[in-house]
C-alpha cells in the first residue's frame, strides 16, 4: 500500500490515537504513516457490537420470562463467556450452567452471588434484583 | 546517570514493546520490523472446531511473549521475566524496579484500560504496554500503538495486570537485564535465524492448518460457511476475521507489510538483493489481505443479501494469498543468506 492510499475514515480508535501503519513512499521504500481509520474494520467492530447488543437483548427476554438467571443476563452484559467467568469466579463451566437455571440460581447462598458480583462489578442486591 | 525514556509509537503492540526497550538500553539500531522478524513474529494457526467470542479460531501471530525472547536472545541479551500470584507482590515489585529508573514491559488485559475506547474493551489479554515512571500515584504508560503517552492509576493498573480468562497476564513483568555491546555480526546472524525460523513455521508444520497452507484451509472454510451456517452468521464470523487480522496492526495486511519492510532492512545488513525481490512479494500479499477485507466487508454489511459467490471470491483471495506466500518463504528458504 501506497502512503497517499492509507484510508483516513471515521472510527471508534479516533478517541485515543491514529494507528500506525508500513506504506511504501514514493520511491518504493518503507515507512510509516498515521490512519485516522478504515471504514472496512469499522464496519467489522460494528457489526460485532450490533451482535453483543443483540444477544444482550435476548438474554434480558430470557430472564424476564424466567428462561435464565440474571447470571446469564450479566456475562453476556459484560462480554463475558464461560472460560472468561470461570476464571472470575473460580467456579466451573457446568457450575456456572446450573447457576444459569432461575430455580438453583434463587437458592445461592450470598457468598458464591458475591463471587459472580465482583466479576460483573456489580453489587449483590443488583444481581439478585435483576427481573429482566 | 539518568537516561530519558522516549516514547516510540508501532503498528503492533509487543513489537513496539520490544523496540522501545532495546532502544531505551543504547540498541539505537532497532526498529519495529527488526524485532518483528528476528522474533519471527509471522505466523498462522486455524484451529477447527473451536470457536472464540462465536467466531473462527484463527490465530495471525507468535505467542504472545515470543517476539521479545527471540529479538533479546539474538541479541545477546539477559531478559527478566515475571509472573505473579499476589497482586500486592505484583505492585511492589513492579514500584521497586521503577524507583530504579529503567521501564519495563507489561502484559495487560485491555477490557478495564480506561484509555481505550469502549468499542475496543474485549476480553483481550495479550496487550503489551511499557511503564517508565510513577509520578504521584500515577504510572506513567508508553502504549506502543498510541501517539503519545499515557497514565494509569494504581488501581487500574492492578486490574490490567490481574485480568483473567484466557492468556491471563498475572501481572507479567519482562525487561532486558544485562545489555552487552551488539555487533553487527549478532544482528546478522539474528536476522538470519528469525527467517530461518519463519521459513520453518509457515511452511512445514505439519497438517494442513498451520502457516500457509492454514490460510488455504481457511479460504476452504469460508466456502463451506454460508451453507453451513447461515447468510447471517457466517457473515459475522468474516467480520470477526477482519476484526483478528487487521486490528491495530496485527494480522492479515499489517502484519504483511511490517514484514515487507523487514526484508528491506534486512536488505541493509545481508547483501543478498533477492531480498527486495521477496519484499515485493509480501507487499503484494499485503495488498491482497487488505483486498479480502474489502470483500468480507461488503457480505457483513450487507447482511441478507449475500450470497454463495461472494463468499468464493473471499475464499479465492485467500487462496491466492496462501500460494504467493508460500512462493515467497520458498524463495527465502532456497536464497543464501
Amino acid at each position: 500500500m501506497k502512503k497517499e492510499e492509507l484510508p483516513q475514515d471515521k472510527s471508534a480508535l479516533e478517541a485515543m490515537t491514529r494507528e500506525l501503519l508500513y506504506v511504501k513512499n514514493q520511491d518504493g521504500k518503507y515507512t510509516t504513516g498515521l490512519s485516522t481509520g478504515w471504514e472496512v474494520k469499522k464496519d467489522a467492530l460494528d457489526n460485532a457490537w450490533d451482535d453483543i447488543h443483540e444477544r444482550v437483548e435476548k438474554a434480558r427476554e430470557d430472564v424476564r420470562n424466567g428462561i435464565k438467571s440474571p447470571v446469564y443476563y450479566f456475562m453476556e452484559l459484560k462480554l463475558m463467556d464461560f472460560p472468561v467467568l470461570s476464571a472470575y469466579t473460580g467456579f466451573w463451566g457446568f457450575t456456572i450452567k446450573r447457576h444459569m437455571k432461575p430455580r438453583i440460581f434463587e437458592k445461592l447462598s450470598d457468598r458464591k452471588l458475591g463471587k459472580y458480583a465482583k466479576a460483573f462489578e456489580i453489587s449483590i442486591e443488583e444481581l439478585k434484583n435483576f427481573k429482566g | 546517570m539518568e537516561k530519558e525514556f522516549k516514547h516510540i509509537q508501532a503498528a503492533h503492540c509487543e513489537n513496539g514493546a520490544t523496540t522501545s526497550l532495546l532502544r531505551y538500553h543504547g540498541l539505537d539500531f532497532i526498529t519495529e520490523p527488526l524485532a518483528f522478524g528476528m522474533g519471527s513474529g509471522i505466523f498462522y494457526l486455524h484451529i477447527p472446531f473451536l470457536t472464540i467470542s462465536n467466531g473462527p479460531a484463527i490465530t495471525y501471530r507468535s505467542m504472545p511473549g515470543w517476539i521479545f525472547n527471540r529479538t533479546c536472545r539474538a541479541l545477546g541479551i539477559g531478559v527478566k521475566h515475571k509472573k505473579f500470584s499476589d497482586e500486592i507482590v505484583a505492585q511492589k515489585y513492579l514500584d521497586d524496579i521503577l524507583l530504579k529508573g529503567a521501564p519495563v514491559g507489561c502484559q495487560v488485559g485491555v477490557f478495564n484500560l480506561p484509555y481505550f475506547p469502549p468499542e475496543y474493551r474485549f476480553h483481550f489479554n495479550a496487550h503489551n504496554l511499557i511503564v517508565f515512571g510513577k509520578e504521584d500515584g500515577q504510572y506513567l504508560i508508553s502504549d506502543p500503538v498510541m501517539e503519545t503517552v499515557t497514565s494509569l492509576s494504581e488501581e487500574d493498573m492492578l486490574k490490567v495486570r490481574f485480568a483473567k480468562g484466557p492468556l491471563a497476564p498475572k501481572g507479567h513483568i519482562y525487561f532486558p537485564e544485562t545489555v552487552g555491546d551488539v555487533s553487527t555480526e549478532m544482528i546478522k546472524k539474528g536476522i538470519q535465524a528469525g527467517i530461518k525460523r519463519s521459513v520453518r513455521e509457515m511452511l512445514y508444520i505439519p497438517g494442513s492448518i498451520g502457516g500457509v497452507s492454514g490460510i488455504k484451509y481457511t479460504s476452504g472454510q469460508i466456502r463451506k460457511w454460508r451453507d453451513k451456517l447461515g447468510p447471517r452468521k457466517a457473515g459475522l464470523y468474516l467480520a470477526q476475521i477482519v476484526r483478528m487480522q487487521e486490528e491495530i496492526g496485527t494480522g492479515g495486511g499489517g502484519f504483511r507489510y511490517i514484514y515487507a519492510a523487514f526484508l528491506e532492512q534486512a536488505a541493509n545488513y545481508i547483501n543478498q538483493e533477492k531480498l527486495m525481490e521477496v519484499s515485493e512479494d509480501f507487499t503484494r500479499s499485503g495488498d491482497l489481505w487488505r483486498e479480502s477485507a474489502i470483500q468480507m466487508g461488503r457480505i457483513y454489511k450487507g447482511r441478507i443479501n449475500n450470497e454463495q459467490k461472494d463468499f468464493e471470491v473471499c475464499a479465492d483471495l485467500l487462496e491466492e494469498i496462501s500460494a504467493i506466500e508460500k512462493q515467497a518463504f520458498i524463495k527465502l528458504k532456497k536464497m543464501k543468506l
